[in-house]
């Protein structure tokens, strides 16, 4: 049963949205949060485990100072405040996915608050996103729901558990109220996420592979009528853990809440499943009194004090920011605004750079992936960068056309054969026969039989008027089916009638 | 007394997934608050001087270097499990929570 909804620009007419967005980031540590277990993903069930991560009784937690660092690290680029006492605490809640039955995070006290990121949108738009506070917490088990309807909680029978990524360490990244963006609303909220992607990935300090669930995405959504200045009821949209998810799920719920409204009814506290499949979201669990955690300090744990020395210590030591690196790539490769921000948009910034540095000069680099890869990719539904070409294909594509030996419809066919795994680009070239007619005396005989087949046009290059040249060129590059190099055909065209161009 | 009343255990209960009887609940709401009577007494002996504290030792920073140290084999993880499945720790189905 599909909630009704109203159209995005119907939605828009009546109604102004505000977003916030609770985005959970796992580091990338060798170890977990409070325990010297591997922090790996994709081992066998429950062998990434102590006893700690299984909360036995008796057992002491001990902090990892790397993933205080990570954390203090993200913050800064956040451009957040780092706390200089902060402390754990226990949220307590009973489920399976945690053994000790209570997640140690951090709850009035984050090691990060108060930040801002600034949000390019396709059009070169700024949009200010405010940063409430990043804290530091474990990750939970891993539930697999068994029987009932296939995977989904709702009529299983019962659940497995695997706690390997129990206790992995993550920081949660807390928006302000998100207010402002109107229509630009899906936009700016798969642009947030995917700029905290950027930036921890940049950092080094996640592995940021939202597919295996690195970077997960919670987005809240609420309407209120436009003058409005309080804040509508507001949904949860749990685990939107894909770019383009983040953009339908605010979308699709922005529909919903109108919807919603426009009957009378009160939108109704709660949080929401995204389904990629049907691009929806359905009803999850109502807010209720078991959402009452009884947050008390970690008495297991000793505050955390960031002296001011080591935050700057820290901070010296982050790379570039990503906002800013493309500035510095853009005047570096010569690309106007407009195709940057193509290219940005497009994802293929980071395939760019390393063709260049494969050897390719920028405008080449930028005419393959923007020409060639970016349109195949949307026809297969992928990243560009998840196609498969590598920077050195390009390179090599490049330089069979550079010394002659293919043409750029030539090209192009290679292209599709090194997607279709049939080698190397001069593998292909091989294989299909595709070597530009280079010869001249196979050239000379199609361009005689050409000429002797239009006698008109021939004479009408003869008197002089060169620009007829296009029929007999077509005529040759007809007979040897695209294999000759279309400017060396006229030049021997010209040259056989005694024609200078 | 300090204000625990029958409702406030029963909420607790609730919390944490124990049942309890209307008896249970009478009892307990009785013995909690002459618990956190007792617990009120600390605020007694503390002046607006003495700050909250959460640990009882001073420290700061007690870390870890990421080395990684031993863990169980999942044999061991799932040894005193009730049950499993898989090299899985089996439950029950919850439904009421995602």
């Amino acid at each position: 049963m599909s909630d009704p909804i109203l159209t995005f620009d119907e939605a828009m007419e009546k109604y102004d949205p505000v977003l916030g967005f609770e985005v959970h980031v796992e580091l990338n540590t060798k170890t977990k949060m409070f325990s010297s277990a591997p922090n790996v993903f994709g081992d066998e069930p429950n062998t990434n485990v102590n006893e700690v991560d299984l909360g036995m009784p008796g057992v002491l937690p001990v902090l990892n100072k790397t993933a205080v660092e990570s954390s203090i690290k993200i913050g800064l680029a956040l451009n957040c405040k780092i706390a200089e006492y902060c402390r754990f605490a226990r949220k307590n809640y009973f489920y399976p996915d945690t053994p000790k039955n209570f997640q140690t995070s951090q709850y009035d006290e984050p090691i990060a608050y108060d930040g801002y990121l600034d949000i390019e949108l396709s059009d070169g738009t700024v949009f200010r996103v405010e940063i409430e506070r990043a804290h530091m917490e474990e990750d939970a088990g891993k539930l697999t729901h068994m029987g009932g309807s296939a995977g989904r909680i709702q009529g299983a029978d019962y659940s497995l558990v695997d706690y390997n990524r129990a206790g992995v360490p993550l920081v949660e990244i807390v928006t302000k109220p998100i207010q402002g963006a109107g229509s630009r609303a899906p936009e700016l909220a798969k642009a947030y996420v995917a700029a905290v992607r950027e930036i921890v990935k940049n950092l080094g300090v996640s592995d940021a592979r939202m597919e295996r669930g690195n970077v997960r995405c919670d987005a809240n959504v609420s309407l209120r009528p436009h003058g409005r200045e309080r804040f509508g009821i507001r949904s949860e949209t749990k685990n939107v853990n894909s770019l383009r998810a983040v953009e339908h799920a605010v979308r699709y719920e922005i529909q919903r809440h109108a919807a919603v409204l426009d009957s009378g009814e009160p939108v109704v506290q709660e949080t929401r499943h995204w389904h990629e499949d049907t691009r929806t979201t359905t009803s999850g669990r109502a807010k209720s009194d078991a959402d009452d955690y009884r947050y008390f300090p970690e008495p297991d744990l000793v505050p955390v004090v960031a002296s001011r020395e080591w935050v700057e210590e820290l901070r010296a030591t982050l790379p570039e920011p990503p906002a800013e690196r493309r500035k510095r790539l853009q005047a570096d490769w010569g690309y106007s605004d407009l195709e940057f921000r193509d290219v940005v948009n497009a994802g293929v910034m980071d395939e760019i750079e390393e063709t260049i540095a494969a050897g390719a000069t920028a405008s080449v680099a930028r005419k393959w992936w923007m020409g060639e890869i970016v349109g195949r990719a949307k026809n297969a539904d992928v990243d560009p960068g998840q196609l498969g070409v590598a920077p050195a294909t390009i390179v090599e594509l490049n330089k069979l056309v550079e010394d002659g030996k293919i043409n750029n419809k030539m090209a192009t066919e290679v292209l599709d054969g090194v997607l279709a795994g049939e080698g190397t680009p001069a593998e292909i070239v091989e294989k299909r026969g595709l070597a530009v007619v280079s010869d001249d005396g196979p050239l000379l005989e199609a361009i005689d039989a050409a000429l002797a087949a239009q006698p008109d046009v021939a004479n009408k290059i003869r008197g002089g008027k060169v620009q007829a040249i296009g029929a007999i060129v077509g005529g040759v590059m007809k007979a040897t089916r695209g294999q000759a190099d279309a400017g060396r055909v006229r030049e021997l065209i010209l040259e056989k009638l005694g024609v200078e161009a | 007394m300090a204000a625990i009343n029958r409702d406030d255990v029963a909420h607790l209960a609730r919390l944490a997934h124990i049942e309890m009887s209307p008896d249970e609940l009478d009892r307990m709401a009785g013995e909690l608050a002459v618990i956190v009577d007792a617990v009120k007494s600390v605020s007694e002996a503390a002046g607006d001087d003495v700050p909250a504290t959460s640990h009882p030792i001073p420290l700061t920073n007690i870390f870890r270097e990421d080395v990684v140290g031993h863990t169980f084999t999942a044999e061991e993880a799932l040894s005193g499990a009730p049950d499993a499945h898989e090299k899985r720790f089996k439950v029950p189905a919850i439904l009421d929570e995602d």
